[in-house]
């Protein structure tokens, strides 16, 4: 558990923390919460040989109102997204969800904008936010371009992200009193979930996300195309897995993540219809 | 009427605050890793990332020029160090196949994570860089997971032994030829389960951690290790590494938890000491989590085939038992013995009168397995209960219902069991109904009538474990008649200060039990002094010469009674010099409240703090008798000491999703008298939780090529205080008459009684949808296979019908 040897800067502004990638290269990386990455790097899974520590880009860290969404900034800790009044008022699934990543501790130090950068398929706001249509801003050398979350998963552990690219914001459409649904399922209340579901439905339309389905997060959007043509919601979360590869581990096989995949869709949609 | 008492309240029996807790809780308690040791190297060792290899060649070479290196070895290097390969006290026959281990491998490795080679360094970083530096070309051979597979030889491991079947050791007792046979051809009703005990890790919360150092004159050289056997430890070091056994010291700082893992001889131990003698410097080795998940060793590992007869009532008449057990790739310590350690229970709580039990250990290419809390007890109680449960629905009748049909009854005691073992006491009946009512058994069997309906999402189960508990290791004769190599006493000294402080000095190991508040409330009760005025002395050789430390339930049993019987030599002493002193006859004093008195003329006394001194200052005793007032006492058990009690879990299981929430667990045991209840259930917190675990959460899951797939601790899933329920205690108390505390173990109860009370708690929920088995761990993917399975046996049964119609 000790990591390999690496240097460590720290930046105090995001235009700092990109030059410092810049100047470091492919080896250097981004140091947010370190949730994700220092466990990798104890367990030489990963061996940056620079950090640049964004984790006191103070300047990141906001939840706003801005008008039809809601503007977080990357450096945002789960638990401001958990507690915050402006989310729990306009998103409230993205601040319920944040309430069951890990356990407080992860809570206070892991990142929004880090879960998201990590493209983890089995973390819980990665998948939330897609379900919820949310953008991504993104700041690189040449300025800053919006990814929406939809384009920004790309393979397990791969985003649209360049090396030199630092994600800035994350905008999330306002759900306008949508009813939604977030279900975690798993063995300890600390871990990751064996298969998760985002999901929110309202105004005749839905949004419905999996965790822990496939290589990147899902958006399990047959189900909602089969809410849109009238499906029944036990019909519609029959197609669950419709749009997943999910592989088989040491908590789950294939065909029983599948299973869980509709049982828990159904469940969440029930709860959102409600 | 109000009645005053100005007695000061017992202190044995009260709930008196921990001592040790203050410096574990505020971060003050030193580890062995916390030693600050200028100079010392830091070992680290390259370990196998094969379950099965030849080593074709090592080259050291890199990691020598790495920066921080000070030497690097392979097994063949060390060979000279060694007198004697590494041990096992346990040869449980005579024709016992136990290959050469030792601490670092030569010419094959025989499970990953088995030591190929070593590196000492300026610094644990730099000695783990190293590692990595190191060249091992492997020849990689099949690798041999499967117990079957193992006993079929199809793959030998060590080829000098030509087997992989270390041992087959047999307990059959018939009262004539056949017996069993015709018992099984008589009976109204039989059951034949076959059950898993999988691998467990103990993942004590500290992984363990040497140093070794030298003295700079004269070859003494002390050895620290997060260790729970000082003092075994001390003596099979000499032997290991033939070194004189009074220059070793053996000492323990904190401890941070063992459950058996650290019940043992490890290679790391004898390498800082080996390597520390060479070159003359401190050596030390701290051990990561994920090395600790497969260099320590691991629990648990049988199949059980279990057999009951019984008659039309459900009056069981005989066990048949057949246990085929994984040794892992070598005999730790106490391995061999481990599954014999149950051997004597499968009969449970239960007048059985045939008994027929045979355990086949074979070697397999994956980590040693031996003690892990319960040691062959629980795998012995799960298999009785289960077992039992089984013929309960065969019956069509309530399990409570049999197990009341079957249970020792109260007046049986002492009871002398078919095995020949005499249990002390007991009462099977009380505990159970105790359990009973604190868990509302009929009003759940109500709700489940009513909630276990066609259809239903939530399925309400409730399950129950009955269990007796052979602890207290042990009697020495007993042990040479099981070829145990060590007997069972413990060793005790009081030694009354000049000035009325006491020093206790224990040969038990504590690493979290508490002993230093236990000894020192025994020893409070005994001489009327304060507990704090008492100072316990353990786990250093050096302070502690003699003793056979912690496992096995042994400690208060064992050890305490030890040290009440020396105070018993240090109050017949102490008399000798008050009736000296105040003039009178041994016969006319009495003692209490730490005072002596003549009977009948209270003024004439003298309290212990005087005796002390007296016998300090030696001025003025009776003739012949020795100065100081100090006694040491060393006790053999007569017997085993018997907890027993009853475990009642019910569970609510989500059919769609598998998920098993515990709804209510209550445990109700006899330990006997208690000497300080909030330790009791301090321990029976902690090991119901370690056997719920095995029931519902961990397991060491290996591939088909001998990896182990979930080495931390995000993979192995060790309960959490939100995945567990709060629990609902009980006890009965039947104070033990073999001691004179009436005391009995209860380190191992709550993890010997768990698993099978949950596990019968979820077939119970599901057996009507035709589940019937169900493997540990019970996890959501278990569950749903076992309900798919059913159904689909429910399915293919329709159809048949259906088709001969
Ligand atoms: C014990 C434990 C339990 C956990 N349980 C859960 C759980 O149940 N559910 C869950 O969803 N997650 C869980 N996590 C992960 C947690 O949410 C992490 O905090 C999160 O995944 C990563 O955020 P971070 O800020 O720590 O990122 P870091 O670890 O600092 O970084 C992760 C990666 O993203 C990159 N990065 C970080 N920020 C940016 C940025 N602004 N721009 C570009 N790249 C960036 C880094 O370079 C790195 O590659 C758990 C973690 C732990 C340690």
């Amino acid at each position: 558990m000790i990591p390999a040897a690496f240097d460590y800067v720290r930046a105090g502004s995001a235009a700092e923390a990109i030059s410092l990638i810049g100047q470091h290269g492919d080896e250097a990386k981004f140091l947010a919460g370190g949730h994700s990455l220092l466990p990798l790097m104890k367990l030489r899974l990963a061996s940056p040989s620079v950090l640049v520590d964004i984790g006191r880009v103070s300047d990141l860290n906001y939840i706003r109102d801005a008008g039809d969404h809601i503007a977080i900034g990357a450096l945002t800790r789960h638990m401001d997204v958990e507690t915050s009044a402006v989310l729990k008022e306009h998103v409230p699934l993205l601040a319920h969800a944040a309430g069951y990543v890990g356990d407080p501790q992860v809570r206070h130090r892991g990142t929004l904008g880090g879960t998201i950068a990590h493209a983890d398929p089995a973390s819980d706001l990665p998948a939330t936010t897609l379900a919820l249509g949310a953008t991504y801003v993104v700041q690189g050398p040449n300025g800053t371009r919006e990814i929406a979350a939809t384009d920004f998963y790309q393979g397990f552990l791969e985003s649209a992200l360049e090396p030199d690219e630092m994600l800035t914001e994350i905008r999330v459409p306002k759900m306008g009193g949508a009813g939604w649904s977030f279900q975690k399922f798993n063995r300890r209340a600390q871990d990751w979930a064996i298969v998760g579901v985002a999901a929110w439905r309202g105004n005749g339309s839905s949004g419905v996300a999996l965790v822990n389905m496939g290589s990147t997060p899902i958006l399990a959007g047959s189900v909602s195309a089969a809410l849109a043509g009238g499906a029944s919601v036990a019909d519609a979360a029959q197609l669950a897995a419709a749009d997943a590869e999910p592989q088989a581990d040491l908590n789950a096989s294939t065909e029983y993540r599948t299973h869980l995949a509709k049982v828990l869709v159904r469940r969440a949609l029930d709860e959102a219809s409600h | 009427m109000t009645v005053t008492d100005d007695r000061p309240a017992a202190v044995l029996g009260s709930r008196l605050l921990r001592r040790e807790d203050p410096a574990l809780l505020t971060g003050e308690a030193k580890y062995t890793n916390d030693l600050q040791l200028p100079g010392a190297l830091h070992l680290a060792l390259a370990r196998s990332p094969y379950a099965h290899a030849r080593i074709i060649s090592i080259d050291l070479g890199a990691a020598l020029a790495a920066p921080g290196v000070v030497a690097a070895y392979t097994g063949a290097d060390l060979t000279d160090l060694w007198a004697a390969p590494m041990p096992c006290a346990w040869p449980v026959t005579a024709d016992m196949k136990n290959p050469a281990h030792y601490p670092v491998a030569v010419g094959k490795a025989a499970y990953v994570g088995d030591a190929v080679a070593v590196v000492l360094a300026t610094s644990d970083a730099a000695a783990r860089d190293a590692i990595e530096l190191i060249d091992v070309r492997y020849e990689p051979l099949a690798a041999v997971v499967d117990l079957e597979d193992a006993l079929s030889d199809r793959v030998v491991i060590h080829d000098e032994l030509g087997t992989n079947k270390s041992y087959q050791w047999d307990l059959k007792i018939e009262d004539h030829e056949g017996a069993i046979d015709e018992a099984f051809a008589a009976a109204a009703y039989t059951v034949h389960d076959r059950y898993v005990q999988q691998r467990l890790l103990p993942m004590a919360m500290e992984p363990r951690a040497v140093a070794a150092v030298p003295q700079p004159f004269g070859g003494d050289i002390t050895l620290y290790s997060s260790t729970q056997v000082p003092h075994i430890l001390k003596i099979m070091s000499a032997i290991t590494l033939g070194i004189p056994e009074h220059q070793l010291r053996v000492t323990t700082p904190s401890v941070g938890g063992g459950f058996g893992s650290k019940l043992n001889v490890y290679a790391e131990e004898l390498l800082c000491l080996a390597l520390a003698r060479k070159h003359k410097v401190p050596v030390r080795w701290n051990e990561e989590r994920g090395e600790n998940a497969v260099a320590t060793i691991h629990g648990r590992g049988q199949i059980q085939h279990m057999e009951l007869a019984a008659d039309a009532q459900g009056k069981i008449t005989a066990v048949r038992v057949r246990i085929l057990g994984d040794m892992g790739a070598y005999l730790q310590l106490v391995t061999p013995g481990i599954p014999l350690l149950g051997a004597f229970l499968y009969a449970g709580v239960y007048d059985i009168p045939l008994y027929d039990f045979s355990c086949t250990s074979v070697f397999t290419t994956l980590t040693p397995t031996d003690a892990y809390r319960g040691a062959g007890r629980p795998e012995a109680t799960y298999a009785i209960e289960r077992a039992v449960d089984s013929l309960a629905r065969k019956m069509g009748i309530d399990p409570m219902e049999l197990r009341k049909r079957n249970f020792i009854q109260k007046e049986q005691f002492p009871y002398t069991a078919m095995t020949g073992l005499t249990y002390d006491s007991g009462d099977h009946l009380a505990a159970a109904e105790m359990a009973a009512g604190l868990a509302d058994y009929e009003g759940v069997r109500a709700r489940q009538a009513t909630q276990n309906v066609a259809g239903a999402t939530k399925r309400i189960g409730i399950g129950q474990a009955s269990y007796f508990e052979m602890c207290g290791l042990a009697p020495s004769r007993v042990l040479a008649s099981l070829n145990y190599s060590a007997g069972g006493w413990e060793a005790a000294t009081v030694r009354v200060l000049p000035t009325n402080k006491i020093q206790v000095v224990t040969g038990t190991a504590p690493h979290g039990q508490g002993h230093e508040t236990s000894w020192s409330m025994i020893v409070a009760d005994k001489l009327g002094v304060a507990p704090e005025d008492v100072d316990v002395l353990h786990s250093d050789t050096a302070i502690a010469p003699l003793g056979l430390d912690t496992y096995g339930s042994r400690s208060l049993p064992v050890g305490g009674v030890a040290i009440a019987m020396a105070c018993d030599k240090v109050i017949d002493k102490a008399k000798k010099i008050a009736a000296h002193q105040l003039e009178a006859s041994e016969d006319d004093l009495e003692f209490a409240g730490g005072t002596f008195t003549v009977k009948g003329s209270p003024d004439k006394a003298m309290p212990l703090a005087a005796i002390a001194f007296a016998a300090f200052t030696a001025h003025d005793l009776p003739d012949g008798l020795e100065p100081n007032l100090e006694a040491h006492v060393t006790y053999d058990p007569p017997n085993f000491s018997w907890p027993f009690g009853t475990h009642i879990c019910t569970v609510e299981v989500d059919v769609e999703t598998g998920h098993v929430q515990v709804l209510q667990y209550v445990a109700v045991d006899d330990c006997g008298n208690q000497v300080n209840p909030m330790i009791v259930e301090g321990q029976v917190h902690g090991g119901v939780i370690q056997g719920l675990a095995q029931a519902l959460f961990e397991e060491a899951v290996y591939d088909t090529e001998g990896n182990l797939k979930n080495a931390s601790l995000a993979e192995y899933l060790v309960p959490a205080a939100s995945d567990v329920p709060s629990l609902t205690l009980g006890h009965t108390i039947t104070p033990s008459p073999t001691n004179q505390l009436g005391v009995k173990g209860i380190g191992e109860a709550g993890t010997i009684g768990a698993a099978p009370a949950v596990i019968n708690a979820v077939v119970d929920a599901l057996s009507g949808l035709g589940v019937t088995e169900m493997m540990m761990p019970a996890s959501p993917n278990t569950v749903w296979n076992a309900l798919q399975a059913a159904q689909n046996a429910h399915s293919q049964t329709t159809a048949q019908n259906g088709a001969t119609k």
